[in-house]
């Protein structure tokens, strides 16, 4: 079910970085980038969060509270529940579909990965505590900008301060084989003070990419991976957004119902929204693992969030159908009220 | 490198064209593996091979070299192999940390004056002193490789100065040193995009330069697992010489293999 922190903690074995782009309403993108720091508090890693708009405090505050007990989910190598083993019932009408493999909605890996957080509750500031957090703060840094890197110099600096102050760099003789996450969020709103976001020819174009060219060298350089969140939707120039999926490893977009057509789309009552797979990462090879299926959907239970194969709903009744067929054509009648006879009233 | 495209392209680290401009491109898919393969193919033609690595560190092109059969460490041990670490030494360039004498060479990161004169230079200083060891023998003719040309118009280089950048290689590397010159040109997805400085600008007005281009592209179906994509192959020359072929490819762990549309494995 957390297919997007399994995806992400793959990358972090390699070192590079994730972009991803967020929601309308960043209410799911910043979900994710919480599973990102979550994992890392669970994990004993190092965190780093940079935010311009909300104080880093606050979103580390939020943190989802893992759940730590073995016995709620399933152990590793142990075979699927058994539901799915029983043969299920012979088919008498739709027979033909007898032999088909049932739909698994759900990614399923063979093995456990990661933990499993229960979101309507918070971390436990004794778990937090326990982890270093290292955080960035547009609005209490001193403003210091040079001519390539624009509003993104400070961020980089802080950046590298950190992984060589901590010795992710490798260069420390003492051996610490510990990661550092980094989080950031929303890199390109105007808040950083980009006007990519405000303009079609901004001024400084290359700010943004250039900044994220050099966190990729920072990145293949240390042990540490990245998480951006970038708010896609406010863009302006494509031609910029198309660096940034090249300058990045893996991109992951969201795209969320709320306040879209989508919402009241039958087809989508399910999900909350789809979740396309821009780019995977192949690093250290020619070819990665491809996923079969990248139509993928997502929905936010109450206390977990969850990544699914799309996939249509069943038309469960002959009724059901029915009624919504005969709905539409009483609509689409020549201006007669569509009350009591529908069939007939034409 | 990859038999399947040596046979396609009639050429094999014995017996390869001089004097070749070879472009790479892609649209919406990546056409890296390409460049793996251009690398491995010319260090066992035992040619001087200089390496600008703009998009990836050392490691990750030594470790796909490795499965390829082509040990890039030895390489540049021997001299045959010269590797600029381009990604790696920007973070110190553009935080103005280096102010040893050879950042000149990445002269590209630093705007306003964003230009390509130094590393032109650096490009030349190494391919023209192919040999000069005493008692080695002397390599094939020099390549350049080129990782990725586009990333550069992300720096801020304009498409103008990258243009005079590929053409002073061409007439010092394919016409004075009887080398050869392999780039790599990832597109923007938008076409409409009319503005001077995108990479399609970029891509159009290279492949008016070069001698053979490779082009890349997704398949118009969308997403497959089988087939990775389709390459659009085109050389220059006399009009009853100058076709374009189309095959499709699949790039696999340790190898791509190429195929006439519609005969993939998993159709037929």
């Amino acid at each position: 079910k957390l297919y997007n922190v399994h995806m992400i903690h793959t990358v972090a074995l390699t070192d590079c970085n994730t972009l991803q782009e967020e929601d309308q309403t960043d209410s799911y993108s910043r979900l994710l980038l919480q599973y990102f720091l979550a994992e890392g508090v669970v994990c004993g890693h190092q965190l780093y969060l940079a935010s311009a708009r909300d104080h880093p405090d606050d979103i580390i505050q939020n943190l989802p509270l893992p759940i730590l007990d073995d016995d709620v989910t399933p152990k590793l190598g142990e075979p699927l529940p058994p539901a799915d083993a029983q043969p299920p019932d012979p088919m008498k009408i739709a027979w033909r579909y007898q032999n088909f493999p049932k739909v698994q909605t759900e990614p399923v890996s063979s093995f456990r990965f990661g933990h499993y957080y229960d979101l309507s509750k918070r971390m436990d500031p004794q778990l937090l505590q326990a982890t270093q957090f290292h955080t960035f703060y547009l609005p209490e840094e001193t403003e210091e900008r040079s001519s390539s890197l624009g509003p993104y110099s400070g961020l980089l600096q802080s950046i590298q301060t950190v992984i060589r102050n901590e010795g992710f760099d490798g260069s420390s003789s003492q051996v610490v084989r510990n990661v550092l996450r980094l989080g950031v969020h929303s890199l390109g709103s105007a808040l950083w003070g980009d006007d990519v976001c405000l303009s079609e020819s901004p001024a400084h174009s290359h700010a943004l990419t250039t900044f994220l060219y050099a966190l990729r060298a920072l990145l293949r350089s240390s042990l540490s991976v990245a998480v951006v969140t970038v708010p896609a939707h406010l863009i302006q120039s494509k031609s910029v957004l198309g660096r940034m999926v090249k300058l990045s490893d893996a991109v992951v977009a969201l795209e969320s119902f709320c306040s879209s057509e989508r919402e009241t789309s039958s087809v989508y009552r399910e999900y909350h929204g789809l979740l396309h797979i821009r780019q995977v990462p192949h690093l250290n090879c020619l070819v990665c693992e491809v996923p079969d299926n990248k139509d993928l959907a997502f929905k936010l239970k109450r206390k977990q969030f969850s990544i699914e194969k799309l996939h249509l709903p069943p038309d469960l009744s002959e009724t059901v159908s029915r009624v919504s067929k005969s709905k539409a054509e009483g609509s689409s009648g020549c201006g007669s009220a569509p009350s009591g006879h529908v069939q007939l009233d034409f | 490198m990859f038999p399947d495209l040596n046979s396609i392209l009639n050429s094999s680290p014995d017996s390869f064209r001089e004097r070749e401009f070879i472009l790479l491109s892609d649209r919406q898919a990546d056409a890296s593996f390409l460049i793996h393969h251009y690398l491995t193919f010319y260090l066992k033609a035992r040619c001087k091979v200089c390496f600008l690595g703009l998009v990836q560190s050392f490691s990750h092109y030594s470790v796909v070299s490795q499965r390829l059969g082509v040990n890039l460490t030895q390489a540049k041990e021997k001299g045959q192999l010269v590797f600029l670490e381009g990604l790696k030494a920007s973070p110190g360039v553009l935080l103005n940390e280096d102010t040893s004498d050879t950042t000149h060479t990445f002269d590209y990161l630093r705007s306003p004056c964003a230009e390509l004169r130094g590393l032109f230079e650096f490009v030349c200083k190494s391919l023209s002193q192919s040999g000069d060891e005493a008692g080695s023998e002397p390599w094939a003719p020099p390549v350049l490789i080129i990782d990725d040309l586009s990333v550069l118009l992300s720096l801020g280089v304009s498409a103008g100065a990258i243009l005079d950048f590929t053409h002073y290689c061409q007439a010092t590397i394919c016409s004075q040193l009887q080398g050869s010159l392999v780039a790599l040109v990832r597109c923007d997805d938008e076409e409409w995009d009319e503005d001077e400085e995108n990479s399609s600008y970029l891509l159009k007005a290279l492949t008016h330069q070069c001698s053979l281009s490779l082009r890349v592209e997704g398949l118009s179906t969308g997403y497959c697992r089988d087939i990775h994509g389709q390459v659009e192959i085109w050389r220059r020359g006399r009009a009853e010489e100058n076709q374009r072929k189309v095959f499709q490819y699949k790039v696999h762990d340790k190898g791509a293999s190429f195929f006439a549309p519609g005969t993939s494995r998993a159709v037929l």
